[in-house]
């Protein structure tokens, strides 16, 4: 695989209309292409299975046992496989909902980017939720079960198997194609399934199922143990003093602190994700709140969600309810990153809070502790927000004034949850905050934004080397709705609230001729323009 | 699993081609890992590896990227102790492609 490393290449110029791809030799298989801009936004030309090549790893056994499944492709898979299927039909009345009800319209086909990036078919999100509902259909309808070959159901076969693997690691759950689904059809919730079934037989994806396994053992995806967290930190306390003269902190662990700060772990660690966490820390210094980090909960992404597996995801949301007890903290706001507040926000109540048992004692002992006036968690945006309303922030905005910024939604942000007090505040408060900080900000085309905002093409347990084409390929219309306000408006960064999109863009930029850091953080823009208020 | 054969000797890897085994390391497995990157290694990049080793030595992972550039600035000047002048070394990115060159575990998340 190493000497299969991915080359970037440069997009071919606007308005040349897509040309057929020669036959790559293998020597050229590594190299993977942008696709050509379109002049107008048309549905693809097919292209029949021009992503079976597309697989990711599949787990090794350490890893999926670190996480509780099969080591390997039990014996006597197939009926275990149908029988798990069963499982999650009875518990999740959803999932048998959108097994029953599509009918086949086709509103979804042409709005998910792996299918208007790569072509083919199975890409299509009715198409991926078939490779599900056939088998459904044969095991758990009438129909199927009598005459197969007529409702178009199959039996749970390697073959089927091997799909299933192939393209339900090719959706990133952003939900956009749900957004255009009259039945209301969560393809999101049908790969989950499909990957919950694929763990519980002992074919895990090994992406996913490594960093599960991490976090359980050291607390985050990185597998940053606490002392290299707090000699990082240290770092930051340094940088910062040295940028801006001013002791601004990155607490550890700080007992009785008022607000529990949950991040995702690659803000520890890569760019542009820690000019965001240097970010945050300026804004609790500014207002002048108490703040802490953990090293146990070090991890605000909840990898759990990407496979549909509950139990795993209330493991990784129960260290952050721990830890919150133990340090008594006041309030739990979460960092920028898209997964982990569509699980805050919409799990967390379930899995580790009230609605999870009204008895429980912990639930009950966290909801005295937690202070009643803020909402519990809040977006890291929502904190912010509050504090610039309340006038306890002040900016320096033309700090800001080199940089022409636009905001790309992140889908389990945008389509996944909310911020604020009604429906849209996801989409306002961030473009809120923005425009309060820099004087610089356009919005890209409407129909790619907000709730149809375009996935990075890297979420949902995909951000892997081993899918590269499927990240530049996934990338492509947000690719071209960002060339478009680069040309027009000079566009030169794309905020974000997801480490995920910050990563993937920082990988797949350069195919498409953009500069790598034309990506970063929102709390990098605060950063930037905030006044840390000691000099006054 | 995969390995590699370095002078007569064989040593596993994953499927990605990071070294299994930590203590497996040695410079010509450094090299050898390097042309299967299609890194030319100088002094430069030796430098890198040498303080990744070092950091992960010390605290059981590589460092973060910011770190690392500190590290080198400190060491061979503020002009090198960028982000470009660690992606003009290792161009798939310094924290994956050099960690496996260093024979270090691939940073997993997001990232």
């Amino acid at each position: 695989m190493a000497d299969e490393t991915p080359v970037a290449v440069a997009p071919a110029p606007t308005s040349v209309p897509p040309a057929a791809k020669p036959a790559e030799k293998p020597a050229e298989k590594a190299k993977v292409v942008a696709p050509a801009y379109r002049e107008f936004p048309t549905i693809p030309v097919l292209k029949i299975d021009s992503m079976v090549e597309s697989n990711p790893y599949v787990a090794a056994a350490v890893h999926n046992e670190s996480v509780g499944f099969p080591g390997t492709l039990v014996d006597g898979w197939e009926q275990k496989a149908v029988a798990k299927m069963g499982e999650l039909l009875g518990k999740y009345r959803s999932l048998k909902v959108y097994m029953d009800s599509c009918v086949h319209c086709g509103a979804c086909t042409d709005k998910c980017h792996y299918f208007i990036g790569t072509g083919d078919p199975k890409n299509m999100p009715v198409a991926r939720q078939d490779l599900m509902r056939s088998v459904y259909r044969r095991y758990y309808t009438l129909p199927g079960k009598l005459f197969p070959k007529l409702v178009g159901a199959r039996d749970m076969t390697k073959d089927v198997l091997d799909d299933w693997f192939r393209y339900y690691n090719q959706c990133s759950e952003c939900r956009r194609c749900s957004v255009f689904c009259p039945y209301g059809i969560d393809t999101a919730e049908v790969t989950m399934a499909a990957r919950h079934i694929m763990d519980s037989v002992g074919h895990g994806q090994k992406y996913s199922n490594e960093i599960l396994g991490k976090v359980n053992k050291i607390g985050n995806n990185l597998g940053l143990p606490g002392p290299a967290l707090e000699d990082t930190l240290l770092g930051l306390e340094e940088d910062v003093k040295d940028d801006t003269g001013v002791d601004v902190k990155y607490p550890l662990a700080v007992q009785g602190a008022e607000v529990l700060l949950v991040t995702p772990s690659a803000d520890f660690f890569a760019e542009p994700h820690i000019e965001s966490l240097i970010g945050y820390g300026k804004v609790f210094h500014a207002a002048g709140i108490s703040w802490t980090l953990s090293s146990y909960a070090s991890e605000a992404g909840n990898f759990g969600l990407f496979n549909g597996d509950y139990n795993m995801m209330r493991k990784v949301a129960m260290r952050i309810r721990e830890q919150a007890l133990e340090l008594g903290v006041k309030r739990i706001v979460v960092g920028e990153c898209g997964h982990a507040w569509r699980v805050a926000y919409a799990f967390w109540n379930t899995l580790t809070g009230l609605g999870n048992n009204g008895t429980d004692k912990f639930s009950v002992e966290l909801q005295k502790q937690l202070d009643p006036r803020y909402k519990e968690p809040s977006h890291i945006c929502e904190f912010t927000w509050d504090l610039i309303q309340q006038g306890r922030l002040k900016f320096d905005k033309e700090a800001n004034d080199s940089r022409i910024i636009t905001f790309h939604d992140s889908c389990n942000v945008a389509r996944g949850s909310r911020m604020g007090d009604y429906a849209g505040g996801q989409f306002d408060i961030p473009r809120n905050i923005i425009k309060a900080v820099a004087n610089n900000y356009v919005d890209m085309a409407l129909e790619t934004t907000r709730e149809k905002t375009f996935c990075c093409g890297g979420g949902g347990g995909v951000l892997t080397d081993d899918l590269i084409e499927l990240r530049v390929k996934g990338a492509f219309p947000r690719m071209e709705a960002l060339q478009q306000v680069v040309d027009k408006h000079g566009v030169n960064f794309m905020a974000t609230i997801c480490a995920i999109c910050k990563a993937q863009f920082t990988k797949v930029l350069p195919y498409y001729g953009f500069n790598m850091r034309l990506v970063g953080g929102v709390h990098q823009l605060v950063s930037t323009a905030i006044r840390l208020g000691d000099e006054q | 699993m995969s390995s590699i054969e370095v002078n007569g000797k064989s040593y596993e890897t994953d499927e990605e081609g990071y070294l299994v085994n930590l203590a497996d390391w040695n410079e010509d497995v450094g090299n050898y890992l390097a042309k299967t990157e299609s890194v030319e290694m100088t002094d430069q990049h030796w430098e890198v590896i040498n303080f990744l080793r070092d950091y992960y030595n010390e605290f059981q992972i590589a460092p973060a990227v910011r770190v690392l550039t500190k590290a080198i600035g400190k060491k061979l000047g503020p002009e090198k102790g960028t982000s470009q002048y660690l992606y003009a070394l290792f161009p798939y990115g310094p924290a994956k492609q050099a960690c496996k060159i260093a024979g270090l575990p691939k940073p997993t998340g997001c990232v």
